[in-house]
């Protein structure tokens, strides 16, 4: 058996004195799309931030695809694992092409030139994301559901085998919601990418998921398949909202309506 | 937007603009109080003209070769300093970095003798040195979190230039009044003919030092989108950073040694650069030094004639140009935000 693309081990973390995860121990298999869920402030950002090495764990251990993720070096890490962020705010006036075209930064050599075969793999990238007539335009001057196509396009570019997005979804339209999934899932099966996606629509996240996780003040609250953990009980412990639970006649994945409290 | 919006056009305005510095070094080397010219300076090279006539044209020459050097050594490192800092107010002199090389300059001048050996070499060593202490302050105290705000820089720039003036100021006042003669105007950034000595060791540091941040473009570009994004781009960004930032203080101190500071040039000659060229460093860097070498051998060229034959510092020219420069990108920045 290989070894789990992503492995959170006795993870422990807090800004300054607040701790956000507490020994949170967390597998994703190789190959899977999974949805991280949980009301703010559960620390899903910081989950990302920490798989990417953009924080470090205050104990315990992460490993990406089997090696211990801080021994990594930058560039050999960013080559295994993608971060589509929620928001960028660049200081200067990129393009929406210079901003795809630096996906491709951990696979360039000196002087950061790049070859055809890199401006392919960006232009393929753009075309996936539905953002190619975009390319010469102001990345600042973009609306924030464009910005985050472009960031998931760059993401792309980097070419790793676990891309992580922060909610990706948070700012698009119905129409480009689904697109993201839709293409989330087809990368995932033509290339046999490793999905993990923070969210908080957790009937997208159920419909195309293959496993969700439910945290709860930095803790795995429940851990299973959609129909698994969407249940009324654990969702009304973590949401701390009643819901009803139905099936979606169309995909067969639960489908979670809130009920308003009395 | 960008004027030069494609790789083959950026190009092209690269070579463009390389001519147009050569011919301003050749323009600002052909005018002076003397009335020698270009012609002068030609058949001198060629080992004609009268000794006297020779004497200034070569002087001339190496000023303006100075100049260049300069000029291209702040601008470039005016770019690096704002990817980094991701501020597009950073200026070497803003940022009170070429203050803290001109007290490193100052303090040389006053612990060792007159014509020690050696010294032309001692001395951009000891502006470096003041050059990087600066910068530890500031970034120790300005740069947490990411991004650095534009208040909390540009007030510890402050800061830092009144400190270090304090303490030149100190040096002068209790030293030998006839070692620190020239001191005044080196603030001010008097431009005086070099030794080719000097000329040359000022070159090989600029060179080299611009030769790491070109190495470092692209690494500019991702540092410019914060820290965190960056690393996750696979950028080593503690390395980096202090890699591009001694290497920006290197060509600071290498400029500032000789020639005191002049202010604005790292502040006016990126930006205008990054209208023309768009922000991506692989063309902003070299597009900055050539656009650098260019202005400021034009500024010192006014600087020697517009009174003539009294002499401008060249720091009161680029002061009069990018102090109403700097105000008016304050205004937009803080309107924008």
């Amino acid at each position: 058996m290989s070894a789990p693309a992503l492995a959170f081990r006795r993870v422990s973390f807090g800004y300054g004195r607040a701790p956000v995860l507490v020994e949170l121990d967390l597998e994703i298999a190789e190959g899977t799309i999974v949805g991280v869920l949980g009301p703010n402030g559960t620390g899903k950002t910081t989950f990302v931030r920490l798989a990417s090495a953009a924080l470090r764990p205050a104990s315990g251990g992460i490993t990406l695809f089997g090696d211990p993720l801080l021994r990594l070096p930058a560039r050999a890490r960013a080559r295994r694992v993608a971060v589509v962020p929620q928001e960028t705010h660049p200081v200067f006036d990129f393009t929406v092409q210079e901003i795809v075209s630096m996906g491709r930064a951990p696979h360039l050599g000196a002087f950061g030139i790049e070859r055809p075969a890199d401006r392919a793999v960006s232009r393929d990238a753009m075309e996936r994301c539905d953002v190619s007539e975009l390319a010469a335009r102001s990345f600042r001057a973009l609306s924030g559901g464009e910005r985050q196509r472009v960031l998931l396009a760059r993401a792309l570019a980097q070419e790793a085998r676990l891309l992580l997005l922060d909610e990706p979804t948070a700012f698009l339209d119905l129409k480009h919601r689904l697109a993201v999934y839709d293409l989330l899932t087809r990368l995932h099966d033509d290339r046999g990418l490793t999905v993990v996606v923070v969210s908080h629509d957790i009937n997208l996240a159920a419909r195309y998921c293959d496993r969700l996780v439910l945290l709860r003040c930095g803790k795995v609250a429940a851990d299973g398949t959609p129909s698994e953990v969407l249940r009324p009980e654990p969702i009304k412990s973590v949401y701390e909202v009643d819901v009803d639970v139905r099936t979606d006649p169309s995909s067969g994945r639960p489908f979670v309506i809130p009920l308003s409290p009395r | 937007m960008t004027w030069l919006d494609t790789p083959a056009r950026r190009s092209a305005g690269l070579v463009a603009l390389g001519a147009v510095a050569l011919a301003a070094l050749a323009v600002a080397a052909g005018i002076g109080a003397s009335g020698l010219g270009l012609g002068d300076l030609l058949s001198g090279l060629r080992g004609g003209g009268d000794l006297w006539s020779r004497g200034i044209v070569f002087n001339r020459l190496a000023r303006v070769l100075l100049a260049g050097c300069v000029g291209g050594a702040l601008a470039s490192a005016g770019a690096a300093y704002q990817a980094v800092l991701r501020n597009p107010l950073a200026d070497p002199f803003i940022l009170g970095v070429s203050g803290g090389a001109a007290l490193g300059a100052v303090v040389f001048v006053a612990v060792t003798p007159t014509g020690m050996l050696g010294g032309e070499l001692a001395l951009p060593a000891c502006a470096f040195a003041g050059a990087v202490s600066t910068l530890l302050v500031l970034f120790g105290l300005a740069r947490f979190r990411g991004r650095t705000g534009t208040t909390a820089l540009l007030l510890t720039g402050v800061v830092l230039n009144a400190f270090d003036s304090a303490i030149i100021q100190f040096f002068v006042s209790t030293g030998d009044p006839a070692r620190f003669q020239g001191t005044l105007s080196y603030l001010m950034g008097a431009m005086s003919s070099p030794s080719w000595r000097a000329l040359s060791i000022v070159a090989v540091l600029t060179a080299a030092g611009f030769g790491v941040l070109l190495g470092h473009a692209h690494t500019l570009n991702l540092l410019a989108l914060g820290d965190e994004e960056a690393g996750q781009l696979g950028v080593p960004v503690e390395r980096a950073t202090w890699i591009v930032v001694l290497a920006a203080s290197l060509v600071t101190a290498a400029a500032v040694a000789f020639t005191g500071i002049v202010g604005f040039v790292g502040l006016i000659v990126p930006h205008a650069m990054r209208a023309v060229f768009g922000p991506d460093h692989r063309f902003l860097l070299p597009a900055s030094a050539l656009a650098g070498m260019a202005t400021v051998a034009a500024a010192d060229a006014a600087a020697r004639t517009i009174m003539a034959p009294a002499e401008l510092p060249l720091g009161v020219i680029t002061a009069l140009v990018g102090g109403p420069f700097f105000l008016w990108l304050l205004v937009k920045r803080l309107r924008d935000s």
